[in-house]
């Protein structure tokens, strides 16, 4: 039995220009350890994914249309606040995209990374600020004891990441759901925090779902990938094997346009027009007023593609025109 | 931290002398003077007058002379028409308008900023809308109708209650809820707009993330970065609120500070009108600083460095 499993998950948003389907019908499934990357476009529903089954998203005006999260064999998405609360930040944790605005700018350090202590162990305030030092020390943070009584402004970038991840460790939780965790940091620094959650993760055996728009940190990381458009999850695969062998039209654009894939001086490729508004109900493939490298006339127009297993656990949508 | 609060007294003392020049000169510019009234004195008797408060002494005398006095001896001078000095006056009446004050300001405080962070937490619902529909009442109604409404409608039905009037503690209730309302109204926005900033904020949702109650996130991570604004608000209405209000203190027959900004004037009594501007002033200044100070302990991005130990 997986650790996590996502079923059909519909997250929709009910704003004054109508109903946005953010996420439409995901399904994904999570093992002890593993590590599952979600990839896409902004807008694609990565992290509409994610908060849904934490509980993060602001109803109204968001809503969870239907589906599970079944996590220890508890529902996550009808479970209630307080049984929730229990497991968010203890059993599942987060990191965020920006660290420079993920950390409370008027408490100390020591008072935000003993918070989840004090909260879910019950632990006493000596304790546990030993103990947060001890998870900043692990986390590469030199002379903990003086930094830990600093505030987040006192801090560079990567060093506050560093301090997100202690953060969310330190309950020793089963998943850690990294939301663009490299995005807003220097490509050097990106490097570091992708090992040090790589080496964290190794330490503690957690599962990590690793939410990007980066395909070659993706490619890192993750044992598993799902790539997501427009609500929904196009195609999953082992890493190696999605790299070497994409199905769907879409996974296929994405590694053309890596720059790293291009002779030096070609022109670079992009893909043609905009992610689909998904406040207007999409009927058919929704990728087939941007597929070139399929055969567009093929895509289906009548109802939208369902994941099919092609064999040895490589999932695509169902879309003649954008299946190769 | 010492050399800041140094620099900004110092630069609060400019603000002071310009202020103290500004009112003097226009208080000359007056038509007439203290001694013009509707009885005819004699001019013998007017040149007497003059020449007991120092007004026959050139105009550069008179206008070092002031300051001067206030350095070496602590005088601010006699007023012309009490013909008490001016130093007793403002001290007795202050005493009054700082309970007052402190009141009108405690009332502010309670109900403004739990309005503020209520209507910003539960927005636009109808108790957001509601309260600020309230708060803008609060802002647009002013003070000579509401103290009158509050004589009508509490003070002629509740015993013990009175009217208006100065005396016993409970007194001091219908004035300053009066003087207190805009206060809170003003503070209720101010709150609502700061607190509503801070909830979008991404840190909140790191809060959330953590497991943390929804009541806690809002008073341990929101409120401090929330209630910001209102605190830079509250320093010079504090100032305000505890130099009196002349229309509160008219209504409710309190003798307040506020009465002698109007009273001074009326009667030409420049003494005592440079007394209170002056002493105004100082409170604003002080008040401003205190706010800056609070500013400081709660936001450490703006505290000012090389107070900390390193």
């Amino acid at each position: 039995m997986p650790l996590l499993e996502v079923t059909d998950l519909k997250t929709h948003f009910h704003t004054r220009n109508g109903i946005v389907r953010a996420v439409d019908g995901v399904s994904f499934s999570l093992e002890k350890g593993q590590t599952v990357g979600i990839v896409g476009e902004s807008g694609s529903g990565k992290s509409v994914t994610c908060y849904s089954m934490l509980g993060l998203i602001p109803m109204p005006p968001g809503k969870i249309e239907g589906g599970s999260a079944i996590f220890d064999s508890i529902n996550l998405l009808n479970c209630g606040e307080k049984k929730l609360r229990q497991i968010r930040g203890k059993r599942i944790s987060m990191i965020f995209q920006d660290p420079m605005t993920s950390l409370n700018p008027y408490l100390r350090i020591a008072t935000q990374i003993t918070e989840p202590l004090h909260l879910h162990m019950g632990m006493s305030k000596n304790r546990a600020l030993k103990e947060a030092i001890r998870a900043l020390d692990e986390v590469g943070i030199p002379e903990p004891e003086t930094r830990i009584q600093m505030y987040p402004h006192e801090f560079s970038g990567g060093m506050r990441q560093r301090v997100m991840i202690a953060m969310a460790l330190i309950t020793k939780p089963e998943i850690l759901i990294a939301d663009e965790p490299t995005t807003a940091l220097d490509v050097t620094v990106q490097k570091q925090i992708l090992d040090l959650i790589k080496e964290r993760q190794r330490e503690l055996g957690t599962a990590v779902v690793f939410i990007t728009h980066d395909l070659a940190v993706i490619s890192e990381v993750c044992d598993e990938i799902n790539v997501m458009y427009a609500g929904n999850i196009v195609e999953r695969a082992e890493t190696g094997q999605l790299f070497k062998n994409p199905r769907h039209a879409y996974t296929r654009a994405l590694l053309k346009s890596i720059p790293a894939m291009h002779a030096k001086g070609d022109e670079l490729y992009t893909i043609p027009g905009l992610p689909p508004d998904v406040s207007q109900p999409i009927n058919g493939c929704a990728f087939r007023p941007r597929n070139e490298l399929g055969e567009r006339n093929k895509c289906l127009t009548d109802q939208r593609p369902k994941l099919k297993d092609t064999g040895a656990d490589h999932w695509v949508q169902d879309c003649p025109g954008c299946l190769a | 931290m010492l050399r800041f609060i140094a620099s900004r007294l110092l630069q609060g003392l400019f603000v002071l002398f310009a202020l103290y020049t500004i009112t003097f000169f226009l208080a000359k510019a007056m038509p007439g003077e203290p001694f013009t009234t509707e009885k005819n004195l004699s001019e013998e008797s007017k040149a007497y007058q003059r020449a007991l408060y120092g007004l026959d002494k050139p105009l550069l005398h008179q206008y070092l002379i002031y300051p001067k006095n206030i350095i070496t001896e602590g005088s601010l001078a006699v007023s012309t028409s009490k013909g008490r000095p001016v130093k007793d006056i403002i001290s007795q009446s202050f005493k009054v308008s700082v309970i007052l004050g402190l009141s009108a300001l405690g009332i502010a405080i309670c109900i403004g900023v739990p309005i503020g962070v209520i209507s910003a937490v539960r927005r636009n619902s109808w108790v957001d809308w509601g309260t600020m529909a309230i708060a803008m009442i609060g802002i647009c109604v002013p003070a000579f109708t509401i103290g009158p409404l509050l004589q009508i409608f509490i003070a002629a039905n509740l015993p013990g209650i009175k009217v208006a009037g100065w005396g016993d503690p409970q007194d001091i209730l219908l004035p300053a809820i009066t003087l207190g309302l805009s206060t809170a109204a003003y503070l209720a926005r101010l709150t609502r707009g700061g607190m509503l900033e801070i909830l979008s904020q991404d840190f909140i949702r790191t809060a959330h993330a953590k497991g943390i109650p929804a009541s806690k996130v809002i008073t341990r991570h929101a409120l401090r970065g929330g209630i910001l604004p209102s605190v830079a608000f509250i320093g010079p209405a504090f100032a305000a609120l505890i130099s009196g209000s002349f229309i509160v203190e008219t209504i409710f027959q309190v003798p307040g500070m506020g009465q002698h900004f109007v009273n001074a004037v009326i009667s030409r009594d420049e003494f005592l009108l440079l007394g209170v501007a002056l002493f105004f002033g100082f409170l604003i200044v002080i008040m401003n600083l205190a706010a800056d100070i609070l500013t400081g302990i709660l936001d450490p991005r703006v505290r000012i460095t090389g107070s900390s130990p390193k």
